[in-house]
């Protein structure tokens, strides 16, 4: 593999390095956010990014496209998506979940038509979730600082890293020339956006009023919880010894 | 063909008090039962659809909370902090916690539409006080959303105490901040932070 790290990778490794830089001036507040104050910066800029651009265009989308475009686009996406999802199973070494995703990608590239299409699903190849920071979770290596990046929005700097990696090898990172990847990456984000619109109100009734801290908690029990695939050890019920606020 | 078989689970329903308790509902029973009975609701429902909160908290109320065991939930939100609260305390926290649950989930309930939910094959063993089921809501467009159900056995059937989204568990995700209330504020700071947040969701309407 030669090591030539495509833009966006750069400029995550910047990024990543900015907020280690940063690592060392916080004191208060939950331990598992040490760059809280960076953190929220980047948080007001993504929130506000996605009020005057992602979210109005994510709606337009959602009215506009018929919902079996929106399914095949969706599908497109995470078809190419499961190419990934195949090498994460075999560095975990999970053969049978590789060799039933690599299944899934080949069915639909072919029978679901270069991906529209998930026809694997119905025929009973069930869809896994693995990326590159769960599979260094399960390598062993912790979460790290729970970091919040430009436009990827919430992260651990272990799953920053393993985006920087998921980037790099993402097929459509590939794609020549550039403004058809810019327009396919685009597409990607707008329909990933789009998704996730019904839960909007939800999160912000769930939240009480602070948005940005009840999005950390459930990004990272998520996370936890994916990398344990859906059965983590369960918190212990009284002790839950939730950790100490520093003040 | 449906129709009878409804008016022979309703007829079932009703006389369920009547026939000897020997039978309570599997958890994965049970779970599939209300879900289905609420998306039936739900797809026929057009106000539900369009976003009558009213209606969405009385289906809500009806057919989902007598399954749902609050002061668990809010204990187990809570972790140690809970022992804290003295009874009353204790009763007002839980009211206020099913409140915001409520409001939660009656907003998620406007998109139910197209949905439909698989309900996961459990190994719940008859001996067993605690069991969890796994759903899956698939929708038209957009990858499928996990829903897991943590359950305990009670003398009046299965009672949900933990509902888990994605992975995020809607009641420990308050766990530190609700911390973070009982530590500044004490038992009646958390209890305040909470009242306010109800006061401020109802101004919003």
């Amino acid at each position: 593999m030669t090591l030539s790290l495509s833009v966006p990778t750069r400029r995550l490794a910047l990024v990543l390095a900015l907020a280690a830089g940063l690592g060392g001036c916080a004191s208060r507040g939950d331990p598992r956010d040490p760059l809280e104050g960076f953190n929220r910066g980047v948080y007001s800029f993504n929130e506000g990014l996605d009020k005057v651009l992602l979210k109005p265009v994510a709606q337009s989308y959602d009215a506009i496209a018929p919902t079996p475009v929106r399914a095949a686009v969706g599908n497109f996406f995470e078809n190419i998506n499961d190419v990934l999802v195949c090498i994460n199973d075999l560095l975990q070494g999970k053969l049978n979940d590789a060799g039933s995703d690599f299944g899934r990608v080949a069915l639909n590239s072919t029978f679901g038509i270069l991906g529209l299409f998930d026809v694997a699903t119905a025929w009973g190849l069930e869809k896994h979730e693995e990326d590159f920071g769960q599979t260094f979770g399960r390598w062993g290596i912790g979460d790290g600082p729970y970091l919040v990046l430009p436009l990827f929005g919430p992260r651990t700097v272990r799953d920053a890293v393993g985006l920087a990696a998921t980037t790099s090898l993402y097929p459509l990172s590939h794609v020549y020339p550039v403004d058809v990847r810019n327009s396919l990456t685009g597409t990607r984000f707008i329909s990933d956006r789009a998704d996730l619109l019904p839960v909007d109100k939800a999160i912000e009734e769930a939240s009480l009023g602070d948005k940005y801290s009840y999005i950390r908690e459930a990004y990272l029990q998520r996370r936890r919880n994916l990398i344990y695939d859906g059965r983590p050890p369960r918190l212990p019920e009284d002790d839950g010894d939730p950790a100490p606020v520093v003040r | 063909m449906k129709k009878l078989l409804s008016v022979v689970l309703t007829v079932l329903a009703l006389a369920q008090p009547l026939l000897c308790r020997a039978e309570i509902a599997t958890p994965e029973a049970m779970v599939k039962d209300v879900t289905n009975d609420v998306l039936e609701v739900v797809k026929k429902d057009k106000d539900i659809q369009n976003g009558n909160q009213k209606r969405t908290q009385q289906l809500i109320e009806t057919k989902v909370l007598p399954h749902f065991n609050f002061s668990h939930m809010t204990s187990f939100a809570m972790g140690r902090d809970w022992r804290l609260a003295n009874a009353e305390q204790q009763k007002i926290l839980t009211e206020e916690f099913k409140n915001l649950l409520v409001r939660t989930y009656s907003n998620a309930f406007t998109n139910y539409k197209s949905q439909t939910v698989t309900v996961k094959p459990s190994r719940v063993q008859p001996a067993d006080t605690d069991a969890t089921v796994r759903t899956l809501i698939s929708q038209a467009s957009g990858q499928p959303v996990s829903i897991d159900y943590s359950l305990e056995k009670t003398p009046t059937g299965w009672k949900v105490y933990d509902v888990i989204v994605a992975g995020s568990s809607l009641v420990t995700v308050y766990r530190q901040k609700f911390h973070e209330q009982v530590q500044s504020g004490g038992v009646d700071g958390l209890v305040k932070y909470l009242q306010e947040g109800t006061a401020a969701s109802v101004a919003k309407k």
